[in-house]
């Protein structure tokens, strides 16, 4: 069970981190698809830094830059030329997949070492929650606290509240004197970030090696997981963990011989979202403080 | 700094330019990266985008490869057109195939070439129904149609591959996830050329590309219909003033996008697949989003846009026959046209304007 | 502006076309052309890493011979006719298709070219100018069985197979027999990948089946991904197609190679020789080149990771599969259920392990579909 356990924490990772820089770009009031592409540039980019500079630690940063990089191109195209967020993050993902598809090809059939698990003294020790949530790698540990700190921003900070102020209202917001443009520049580059590091996750700690278009299809889960969280930070870490369990929940199935075909098995999160996404339509239409009111408009900034 | 003024209307001359400009601006970058990356970058220009008009069958090739793409395109442009983001065609795709090629496999002995329309139509139906979906729980609870028809392409990709390996799966092909083969009614044929006999793959599914294009500009253009989506698309508070039912028209587009893309999965697999497979899409659902919008969101443009993506891809597969590059630099290029052709259509609607940072 | 715009592109056109033509005439010799084509990237380490280094060889042997055209990456379908056609029509002579999917395309592209030699690898159907190629990977897991079954200290064995396919199972099967032939208590439990390809999805079920209590695992996928996932957990495995030791150099038990190169390089000697043939026999199952350890088609690379006595048993296995003595499918046969598949004295013919829809004696669970 524990050794479950921590595959199923290792499986949710990557959705986790990914779900959670896309919470705070839609937050903004941005919708960028293009978490997967994202994810993609992160893992092929951290890779390549652990090969040319040995340490695995290198590979976060370099995997956080490549996302921030993508994050940057779809900030210039959507934010500042004001093209269609939904096009332009479709255009990022297969954009993305070329770039890697072209940048990873020397760095096939290469392995690089894993990022070292961090055993934090004397809780590590606890029986069964020692082992699962204190004998983690550093990326875990970076997600969680990135999560307890988006949690304590969106809810008690004055950046916090202007950045949801932006994603619901930007007309206002800027007729308040909010730099518009300026907040969802940083929360989208918060986005890829946390992508790229997402993305970073798969070669560094899940399978050591490039493949194209590894992340297979990753990034969409991450972009249903904030709806299935209704854009609140901590129910992602649910979320993930669900949607990891269940990936491997089917393969556990099929080692143990349960009579369910895999495949109906696999389709459960994808309809699971569809469930609460409807459960949480129907409490939008009642109170508007779920979903970033501006999601994808863009914005005109009206000198 | 950049900044942008509205323009009075829409720029005429950037009309035409911006997409001229984009390809230009697409093949500089495009040569940039390659020589970057240590490719011969003329050769790779010629490969990619000029070697697939280098043979007639190749040409016929590209239109038999721009097939789905323009028919999932046409119909993903009207809900476009109507602010509504389909991005689900790929399922939608699979579900009118699977529809439509269930029924043809429950007639094995059929051989008249009649059976095609009924599959088309049971296609539509089967992409139309996988639409209703979002379409249902937009309109009603008011449910984000991006996502929902997005998952469902997820489910639908899973449940095609549960069918084949289970309940349709031929029983002699040896464990194979494969159909039986279709009946030979269900089959779209190649088209014979007198004198030349067969050019590439070119079928007669091909023929319903030019029936569809003029009907869909007909439609767009001068019915009453097209005109309200426009308007619903382009000035949503003016369509509610004039009365038009928002909900009756967000389901429409998506059951004719839906249903449009489960025709292109019937014309695509009867030609030049022949039975039911996990995957008979390959990703067209997808592409003709970007074809929908390289095309402006114009029946005629999308032809062209569908044509354009095509010769991208069947150069990206010469390229990789004759230099050993990656296939998917088809990807690059889509990537970064559409970047520029989105960059296009802002620069119509609004004047640009340098200044000095304050 | 157009005008311009024009001129510059005839330009290019032009420029190109010259560029074309002189790359053309470059090789104006006559060497054999030779087109392959694979279902994924040679960066796969596995099966068309596999169908690489047999490329390798036959570039090695022949030099400037021959002049070979690859395509990756092709999906199976109509991607797949097309690029054959391809292949077809510049002038290829033989052309190597190397995934079970590509039978149709492969058949229907060779009708059209009726004077081009195909090889479709792992097929059954053949045509007058169709062969098929195939490898006896079974024997190999024969091999991996005993050692499985000689090494497992929880006589659990964790198995990931791509698909419910006859020569999936026949592999299965076959690592039964060996697993049964020294260790009576193992079993086998399988997970279904449901793709030849997917690093992560891989790595996810060894995890789970070393979480199942497995300490020996094995794998019909085409990644290096699951001996990683050995090697960093403690457990042992066999690699898959290639020597994948440099991923897994404490877990890796041994790996069955597929050795392509001396069948291509058979086959191009032959047309060559305008003695190019398909063979005959049945069309039921693999053609009529099924070759396999004895034939060299199938290697087994050194033996580590394991004791002098286990190695000594395994390399006795090898020698009793090279020679005939060991008969992998003998009768008495029965399979899980305890059902007689054949009674003593009678063995499995090549016809009837290609219809095996069923687990024998020592694996868990009943083939899905």
């Amino acid at each position: 069970m524990d050794a479950l356990m921590l595959t199923i924490i290792a499986t949710s990772i990557p959705l986790l981190l990914a779900a959670t820089g896309e919470l705070i770009t839609e937050k903004s009031g941005v919708l960028n698809l293009g978490v997967e592409g994202m994810m993609l540039s992160g893992a092929v980019g951290a890779l390549g830094a652990v090969l040319w500079l040995g340490n695995p630690y290198f590979g976060i940063i370099a995997g956080g830059l490549c996302g921030v990089l993508m994050a940057s191109i779809f900030s210039i195209f959507t934010i500042n030329f004001m093209t269609n967020q939904v096009a332009t993050g479709l255009g990022l993902t297969i954009f993305a997949t070329g770039l890697t598809g072209l940048a990873g090809a020397p760095l096939v059939g290469k392995t690089v070492p894993s990022l070292p698990k961090i055993e934090i003294f004397l809780l590590s020790d606890i029986p069964f929650v020692g082992e699962i949530l204190f004998k983690q790698d550093f990326i875990a540990y970076l997600s969680v606290a990135i999560i307890i700190f988006i949690t304590y921003f969106l809810k008690y900070s004055k950046s916090g509240i202007v950045l949801r102020a932006v994603g619901d209202d930007h007309q206002s917001a800027h007729s308040v004197g909010y730099p518009v443009k300026k907040i969802r520049w940083y929360a989208t580059c918060f986005g890829g970030m946390c992508a790229g590091i997402g993305g970073a996750y798969i070669p560094l700690v899940l399978t050591p090696h490039w493949s194209e278009g590894m992340t297979a299809g990753r990034g969409w889960i991450a972009l249903a997981l904030v709806v299935f969280a209704s854009w609140i930070p901590w129910r992602i870490i649910v979320g993930a963990l669900i949607f990891g369990g269940i990936t491997i929940a089917q393969l556990v199935g099929q080692a143990r011989g349960w009579p369910i075909p895999s495949q109906i098995l696999s389709m459960m999160p994808y309809l699971a979202t569809i469930v609460a996404l409807t459960m949480i339509s129907g409490r939008i239409s009642k109170s508007n403080s779920v979903v970033p009111a501006s999601l994808g408009k863009p914005f005109f900034d009206t000198q | 700094m950049i900044t942008f003024t509205p323009r009075d209307k829409v720029s005429k001359n950037w009309t035409i330019i911006a997409p001229i400009l984009s390809i230009f601006l697409t093949i500089f970058f495009g040569l940039l990266i390659f020589t970057f990356l240590g490719y011969n970058p003329l050769e790779t220009l010629y490969q990619v985008f000029l070697s697939p008009f280098s043979r007639i069958d190749r040409i016929s090739d590209i239109f038999v490869k721009a097939c789905p793409l323009v028919i999932v395109g046409t119909g993903l442009m009207l809900c476009f057109r109507a602010n509504v983001w389909n991005i689900g065609a790929e399922g939608q795709f699979i579900m009118g195939t699977l529809l439509a090629g269930s029924f043809a496999l429950l007639f094995p002995s059929v051989e008249t070439k009649f059976f095609i329309f009924i599959m088309i139509v049971i296609g539509f139906i089967g992409g139309a129904l996988w639409a209703f979906i979002p379409a249902i729980l937009k309109t009603k609870l008011n449910v984000n149609e991006i996502l929902v028809s997005l998952m469902l392409v997820y489910v639908a990709m899973l449940f095609i591959d549960f069918i084949v390996r289970g309940p349709l799966r031929d029983p002699m092909s040896f464990g194979f996830p494969l159909s039986k083969p279709y009946p030979d009614g269900a089959i779209i044929n190649k088209i014979p050329f007198p004198g030349i006999g067969y050019l590439g793959q070119l079928h007669y599914g091909i023929l319903l590309i030019l029936l569809l294009i003029p009907i869909s500009w007909l439609f767009v253009n001068k019915t009453l219909s097209g005109f309200k989506i426009n308007v619903l698309g382009s000035a949503p508070k003016a369509a509610k003033f004039a009365g038009f039912k928002q909900n009756t028209i967000t389901i429409t587009v998506l059951l004719l996008s839906g249903g449009l893309a489960g025709v292109a999965g019937v014309i695509e697999v009867s030609a030049n697949i022949g039975q039911l497979q996990p995957e008979v899409s390959f990703g067209y659902g997808f592409t003709a989003i970007i074809v929908a919008f390289l095309g402006r969101l114009n029946p005629i443009g999308i032809l062209f846009a569908g044509i354009i993506i095509a010769t991208v891809k069947l150069g990206a597969d010469n390229a990789q026959m004759s230099m050993g590059i990656p296939k998917v630099v088809t990807g690059l290029f889509e990537g970064i046209l559409l970047f520029f052709l989105l960059t296009g259509e802002t620069l119509q609607k609004y004047k640009i304007k340098w200044s000095k940072v304050t | 502006m157009l005008k311009f715009c024009m001129r510059i592109f005839s330009l290019f056109a032009l420029g190109a076309s010259v560029l074309f033509f002189i790359f053309n005439s470059a090789f104006a010799g006559t060497p054999t052309k030779v087109g392959f084509v694979y279902l994924t990237t040679p960066g796969d380490h596995g099966w068309t890493y596999a169908h690489e280094l047999g490329k390798q060889m036959v570039e090695k042997r022949f030099g400037n011979d021959v002049k070979i055209s690859v395509v990756e990456n092709v999906p199976e379908g109509p991607d797949a006719t097309r690029v054959i056609r391809e292949l077809a029509k510049q002038g290829n002579e033989i052309i190597f298709t190397t995934s079970f999917g590509y039978m149709e395309p492969t058949l229907k592209v060779a009708k059209e070219f009726p004077n081009v030699k195909f090889e479709h690898i792992t097929g059954y159907k053949r045509s007058k100018n169709v062969a098929t190629g195939n490898i006896r990977f079974y024997e190999g897991r024969y091999i991996q069985g005993v050692v499985a079954g000689l090494m497992t200290k929880t006589n659990k064995i964790g198995y990931i197979a791509a698909y419910p396919i006859a020569e999936v199972i026949m592999g299965i099967n076959s690592f039964a027999q060996g697993l049964r032939s020294v260790n009576k208590d193992a079993s086998i439990s399988v997970i279904w990948a449901n793709t030849w390809y997917d690093p992560v999805k891989e790595a996810d079920a060894a995890k789970v089946h070393i979480a199942e209590g497995a300490d020996i695992l094995a794998q019909h996928t085409d990644s290096p991904a699951m001996l990683q996932i050995a090697e960093k957990k403690g457990v042992l495995g066999f690699g898959q197609s290639t020597d994948m030791s440099a991923f897994a150099p404490k877990a890796q038990l041994f790996a069955s190679i597929n050795n392509w190169g001396p069948y291509y390089i058979r086959k191009i000697e032959e047309l060559k020789s305008g003695k190019w043939n398909t063979g005959d026999g049945p069309n039921h199952w693999a053609g009529n080149d099924w070759g396999g350890l004895k034939a060299e088609m199938l290697l087994i690379s050194k033996f580590q990771n394991m004791p002098d006595s286990v190695a000594k048993k395994a390399q006795e296995a090898l020698d009793g599969l090279k020679s005939g003595k060991i008969n992998i499918f003998a009768g008495p046969l029965v399979d899980n259920t305890g059902k007689e598949i054949i009674p003593a004295g009678k063995s499995l013919d090549d016809g009837a392990l290609f219809r095996m829809n069923y687990y024998l004696k020592g694996v868990n669970g009943k083939v899905p579909g």
